[in-house]
């Protein structure tokens, strides 16, 4: 008796919770799809102008940089990332490998308004001071995310390396292959849907990262030209007007919602199909 | 309970409950766990009772922070609530009766001015720029051209040749809305302006960016920025009172129907000569002109 209670409340977390994702999901499309329906799909996500004030409300600029913006981070994190899990699975003694494991969950911890604040006080200037412009930039927006998504790579590239079978890791040492030729040719190469998962699992990081995109990217809402361009995610642009919304730019801001629930909903599923491809 | 299914073990040995029967202890569940969401929910609506709230803009916001605190000492019984939101939030939670005063640092429009608003200090807008900016005087238009896009570098205002980086506030803040009307009139702020989200925000990135120009409230001006002149006429108490210096907008609270009990009790202690002159203290310019 007294399991089947226990077991009745997990169902019960376990029901609420999905309920809890449905009503999300609910509200959000209920808000947001009138507005879409109102000045129709191709004017709001094809639109380049985003002035709610006259009843412009087109994202385009905000999925470009969303993207944008992921990309740069990618291109800090992958090598960053994938380097490290290399380092820690491979190339250091266990021991000190449990060392540095901890620190790198530890970069997870880290709220993203600290993230924020570094990158505010630290790389804005910085950027401003070398490469000219206002600082507030995709480049230091990308630096920080790229920073930010490094534990989800490298947490999971490394799991999916510790699942390969050691018989991989000893048959090519023992056809006389180098430790190095062992890693770059066999064992990334057999771990490479977890590592493409991982990457994919950064990506959905970068592109919801809103707090410390907030603080650093600066907020235009203009369509990116360089790097060194301030930029407004489809993220941002629902944190930042949320506060005075009203009418129809509140219904605006759920649909912005809308189209990063599907872009995010897109990269879990292609993670989650990528991870169980098994290795042959 | 007495027809439940009966049972099966597993090959595990864990006893497997039939679908409709987790189904059916779900449904029941959710009812309770929504009756106990309910008797909470009803018991924070009633904790709140014992004090009124005060939501809106958050531009009025430190201040009647400010002048609740001050209130509470003087009424130790009573609890005043201050939230943000934004003026358009505030107006519509006064609506609504969310809140019992809706604070908005804009004049009303349209439907709006059937609630009832009061005046309780007005503000004005300090154009800013970094403290080592040559330039300490703007005419309006020029403001304008900077504003829209049209002037792109300091070197056209008789500054150095660098890019000038607009800053502004986000769609739907109070600040803006004025800044639009008395600055930018029927033109466009531009696209590449930088877009940050409260007074103090605009002013970290001025005080950090030697290139930057943006617009705040005077009275959170402080020494890490400096407020240019427009067309002569210098950003000033003196000058708001005289009627010299423009960019200036009030900050009502609004009502929805005439004030009573507390709320009422509130707004004449924010009208009182000791609450007007901490207003002034902290740049604002009071509404009540003798004060003792």
């Amino acid at each position: 008796m007294k399991e089947k209670i226990i077991e009745k409340i997990l169902l019960l977390i376990a029901l609420s919770s999905i309920l809890i994702l449905a009503l999300i999901t609910f509200f959000i499309f209920e808000e947001g799809l009138p507005l879409i329906m109102k000045i129709g799909p191709k004017a709001f996500l094809l639109g380049e102008k985003w002035i709610p004030s006259k009843g412009l409300f087109g994202i385009f600029p905000m999925i470009a940089s969303s993207f944008w913006v992921t990309f740069g981070a990618l291109l800090f994190g992958i090598p960053l990332g994938l380097a490290c899990t290399i380092f820690i699975s491979e190339l250091i003694p266990p021991s000190i490998g449990t060392l540095f494991r901890p620190a790198i969950q530890l970069l997870a911890a880290i709220p993203s308004v600290i993230y924020g604040f570094w990158g505010l006080i630290v790389l804005v200037p910085l950027i401003r001071n070398y490469f000219g412009g206002p600082g507030l930039s995709i480049l230091a927006g990308s630096l920080v995310l790229g920073f930010m998504i490094l534990p989800t790579i490298i947490t999971i590239s490394e799991d999916s390396l510790k699942a390969l079978p050691p018989s991989y890791k000893a048959g090519a040492l023992a056809l006389g292959a180098t430790h190095w030729q062992t890693i770059w040719r066999v064992l990334i190469p057999a771990a490479r849907s977890g590592i493409v998962a991982s990457i994919i699992l950064g990506m959905g990081r970068a592109i919801g990262e809103t707090m410390a995109m907030i603080m650093i990217l600066g907020n235009a809402v203009k369509m990116p030209s360089s790097f060194l361009d301030s930029a407004r995610t489809l993220t941002t642009n629902i944190g930042i007007e949320m506060g005075y919304a009203s009418g129809d730019h509140r219904q605006a801001l759920f649909a912005t919602g809308i189209i990063l629930f599907f872009i995010i909903m897109a990269l879990n599923t292609l993670a989650i199909f990528l991870s169980r491809r098994r290795v042959h | 309970m007495s027809k439940a299914p009966n049972p099966k073990q597993n090959r595990f040995g864990y006893w497997e409950l039939g679908f409709e029967n987790y189904l059916g202890f779900g449904i029941w569940n959710l009812g309770f766990l929504f009756l106990l969401l309910f008797i909470l929910f009803g018991l924070g609506c009633q904790r709140s009772k014992a004090g009124i709230t005060v939501a809106g803009s958050t531009s009025v916001e430190p201040f009647a922070e400010l002048l609740a605190e001050e209130y509470m000492i003087i009424h130790p019984k009573s609890h005043i609530y201050v939230q943000g939101g934004g003026s358009t939030a505030g107006i519509e939670a006064a609506i609504t009766r969310t809140a019992n005063i809706g604070m908005s640092s804009r004049n009303l429009s349209g439907e709006e001015l059937k609630l009832y608003s009061v005046t309780v200090a007005k503000d004005a807008i300090a154009i800013i720029v970094h403290p080592t900016n040559r330039i300490g005087n703007l005419p309006l238009d020029q403001i304008r051209e900077v504003f829209s896009g049209k002037i792109m570098n300091w070197k056209e205002l008789g500054g150095p040749n660098k890019p000038i980086d607009i800053v502004t506030r986000e769609e739907g803040s109070g600040t803006r809305e004025s800044f639009q009307k008395f600055v930018m009139g029927k033109e466009d702020i531009s696209l590449g302006a930088l877009v940050q989200d409260s007074n103090g925000a605009v002013r970290q990135v001025i005080a950090n960016d030697a290139s930057a120009i943006g617009y705040i409230s005077l009275g959170l001006v402080n020494d890490q920025v400096k407020a240019v002149s427009i067309s002569g006429v210098e950003p000033s108490l003196a000058n708001v009172n005289n009627g010299k210096y423009t960019l200036v907008r009030p900050f009502l609270f609004v009502f929805n129907g005439e004030p009573v009990g507390e709320a009422k009790s509130f707004l004449d202690f924010v009208l009182s000569s000791s609450a007007q002159k901490l207003l002034l203290k902290e740049g604002l310019v009071p509404v009540v002109q003798r004060l003792e």
